[in-house]
């Protein structure tokens, strides 16, 4: 069997020149091929589950069972008028929405795909992911201060308040797996996470391997599903999603820091948000959840079929996001910075401290 | 209001460079933004634009703007006779045109001194409790919207579908009825509308509890809309403010029970008030959770009225409806108790067939006028939710 998918194109064409150009392509370009074919099943999904939960039918007339019905809306939106705001500030207005989308599409390099794909080794993968999410900040206020509209300065005032603060719990809770597994590396992380599920870092991380902890690491398995949460609550965050979507509260701002845009710039921002909820439910999964692991050791656990675990667990993560997203009402700003500082912060903070002391002191 | 006394004073500008350490904090000054909500905004449930005076996101001051939706009904219904008017009220309050309907019924009623036989009035009352819920569940949903919560509007709209069936099969016309006619009714009931109510009734209380489940008490929700837009009692009584707005500030005024009209007197029921339960009395909850209250109320009053009802009473319901509506020379001031408030017709007769003058006094108007008092000092976001609560409907306020 093949370790990546560089042997697997050497072994077709011989190595050379060719073999490494025809790597390159294929590394970078799957990331963009999964994000575009992801948005698609996570537009349909979002529709659709949105209309079960509130008794409606959703599409149906695009396809069956309107299964064709986001195509229909990426070339109806490909098809608009690409409107710029006569006072907009150009430079920005149009720069913006490729650098929200950049700063997702960045991140989806140093996912761990699969034990045999990720699209670059990085030793510092996580660091480097939480680094490049920064940059939407930076997008989504130039958006804001480029279309010289107040509704959406507003709005991207907002997120970029709220982007930022949520950064630290969540990197409090990436900082607890990434002590217990002594790397940043997310390839790495996810092999010590092989031979089922016990050995997953919300459980703990792996009991098997000297160093880590052995039975000792059960004892973490409170500290980490703590971990865990603020992780998923940081993440909801930072995609700007219910609760946390004051950003782009439509009774109040309108559509927030993207009120002006229309056609594929304003496609850009919502593939971005859907690449970018995606980003963060598979660093869940890598972190907490095994990531390409199966459950059960041995089971279904070819090289390849990492991807299947990894997407799916990713996947229903995204699910999730959708299904909260229909059911709770939004918070307001001073509201999410309460529960940031006051709360998520000083938890995490305490679960960083534990989990280094019971790493320092029971593991070694 | 200090903060914008505060602001106002003009500054001088410094014309020279002024090391930083000499700079007095008190000299360095910020801006208001004004920014302008609607008309076309999507929380202004309707044609209304608020100038927001906003500072960062501190709302310092708030004008409503009206006349989107003005359509100059008072002087049209000098120009035509007492029947006509009756389709113009519809489009005053285009969510409860049944309660409209029945005041200015009422009115012209009393001015002629008509008595309409007795099962007309159980089907207006049935119908103007009908029509309250289906008002009241457009109100919880875009409150909750406001709020943001997309999913319990969607289940609000659901229940008052079966609302409008009934009506539907009843005089055909879903939204604007003119069914309650002076002296009578367009139709009678349609045989199966008593079955229909039953049913209807069932589903409502089922989907009362969901409501409060999903939304009322959601913690999100009580924290977004409690302790904002504090509406004092005697604030709200001085401003006119009626209906769940004042009741939501704790005062007992209720007109189907402080004022009776047609056979209210005959029903038991409750005056729901805020208590204040989540936060201060008078706040944003609490004119919901009355509205809620109101909810359940209005299926007390349906549940005695399909009890009560006269089933084999074959009277035409359109007897007592005159052949030719001229009230004597004279002015009368009647009111009823809609799904928004006090909802009062001045009508003076010359002994014609056309009214000289029809003035309303509308409740939404009226409770829109306390806006600004209760909205200063709040977020942004807290103005759309007090504006939710305040639940107007433009074509009355603007009539």
């Amino acid at each position: 069997m093949f370790q990546d998918l560089n042997q697997f194109i050497v072994s077709l064409i011989g190595k050379g020149d060719l073999s490494d150009i025809l790597s390159v392509v294929v590394y970078s370009a799957l990331p963009l091929v999964l994000i575009l074919l992801y948005a698609l099943v996570a537009i349909l999904g979002e529709m659709k589950i949105s209309a079960w939960l509130q008794d409606r039918l959703g599409p149906m007339r695009t396809g069956p069972y309107g299964i064709l019905q986001p195509i229909a809306d990426m070339l109806k939106l490909i098809q608009k008028e690409d409107t710029t705001p006569k006072l907009a500030d150009k430079k920005l207005y149009n720069a913006a929405p490729f650098i929200v989308f950049i700063g997702s599409y960045m991140a989806f390099a140093a996912l761990p795909f699969a034990a045999m794909y990720a699209g670059a080794r990085i030793n510092t993968g996580i660091f480097y992911i939480v680094a490049v999410s920064g940059v939407v900040v930076v997008g989504i206020l130039m958006a804001g201060w480029g279309s010289n509209n107040k509704y959406a300065l507003l709005g991207s005032m907002r997120s970029v308040a709220q982007i930022v603060s949520y950064e630290i719990p969540a990197g409090l809770a990436i900082l607890s797996v990434v002590m217990i597994a002594g790397t940043m590396d997310l390839q790495t992380i996810s092999h010590l996470q092989q031979g089922g599920l016990q050995n997953w870092f919300i459980f703990g991380g792996p009991k098997s391997l000297a160093g880590f902890g052995g039975g000792y690491a059960w004892i973490l398995t409170p500290l980490m599903v703590v971990s865990f949460l603020i992780y998923i609550v940081a993440s909801l965050a930072e995609t700007n999603r219910v609760p946390f979507d004051i950003p782009e509260a439509e009774s109040e701002l309108v559509a927030g820091y993207h009120t002006e845009y229309s056609a594929m710039k304003f496609a850009l921002f919502f593939l971005a948000e859907y690449a970018n909820m995606f980003a963060v439910s598979a660093i869940a999964s890598v972190l907490f959840l095994g990531g390409w692991n199966s459950p059960i050791a041995g089971f279904l656990d070819a090289p390849w079929m990492g991807a299947i675990w990894f997407i799916g667990k990713a996947f229903s993560f995204v699910l999730i996001q959708i299904w909260i997203r229909w059911t709770l009402p939004r918070l307001r700003v001073d509201q999410l910075m309460h529960i940031c500082w006051k709360v998520m912060i000083p938890f995490g903070m305490a679960t960083v401290l534990l989990v280094g002391t019971i790493v320092t002191f029971l593991a070694h | 209001m200090e903060v914008l006394e505060r602001k106002m004073q003009t500054l001088p500008v410094p014309t020279k460079v002024i090391p930083a350490e000499q700079i007095d904090p008190k000299r360095l000054r910020t801006e208001e933004m004004v920014l302008n909500v609607g008309p076309q905004h999507p929380s202004t449930h309707g044609v209304l634009r608020l100038e927001a005076v906003l500072d960062g996101e501190l709302v310092i001051d708030v004008v409503p703007f009206l006349g989107y939706l003005h359509r100059c009904f008072e002087k049209h219904a000098e120009a035509m006779t007492y029947p006509q008017v009756v389709p113009y009220v519809d489009r005053m309050d285009y969510l409860a045109p049944m309660n409209g309907e029945l005041g200015y019924a009422l009115a012209v009623e009393r001015m002629m001194g008509i008595e309409v036989p007795e099962k007309v009035e159980y089907i207006r009352v049935l119908f103007n409790e009908l029509q309250r819920i289906a008002s009241h569940l457009v109100a919880v949903g875009t409150f909750g919207m406001d709020a943001g919560a997309f999913t319990p509007f969607l289940y609000c709209f659901r229940d008052r579908e079966d609302v409008l069936e009934i009506f539907e099969k009843t005089c055909g016309a879903r939204l604007l009825y003119n069914y309650i006619w002076v002296g009578g009714l367009s139709h009678d009931l349609h045989p199966d509308v008593l079955s229909m109510c039953r049913a209807f009734v069932k589903k409502s209380r089922a989907t009362h509890k969901e409501i409060n489940e999903l939304l009322t008490f959601n913690k999100i929700f009580v924290e977004r809309v409690a302790n904002i837009g504090i509406l004092k009692p005697d604030v709200a009584i001085n401003g006119g403010a009626s209906g769940p707005m004042l009741r939501g500030s704790g005062v007992k005024w209720d007109l189907r029970r402080d004022d009776p009209y047609s056979i209210y007197d005959r029903f038991e029921f409750e005056v729901p008030v805020g208590t204040g339960m989540m936060g201060t009395l008078g706040d944003c909850f609490d004119r919901h959770w009355v509205r809620m209250c109101e909810w359940e109320q209005s299926l007390n009053i349906i549940e005695q009225v399909l009890e009560k009802f006269p089933q084999n009473d074959k009277t035409d319901v359109q007897k007592a409806v005159p052949k030719r509506i001229k009230p004597a020379a004279g002015e009368i001031y009647s009111r009823v108790e809609t799904a928004r408030g006090e909802l009062g017709y001045y009508i003076i007769s010359k002994d014609n067939i056309n009214p000289w003058r029809v003035k309303v006094r509308s409740p939404a108007f009226v409770n829109l006028s306390l806006l600004p008092i209760i909205s200063r000092g709040y977020l942004m976001a807290d103005l759309i939710v007090i504006l939710g609560s305040v639940d107007i409907v433009l074509g009355e306020v603007d009539r």
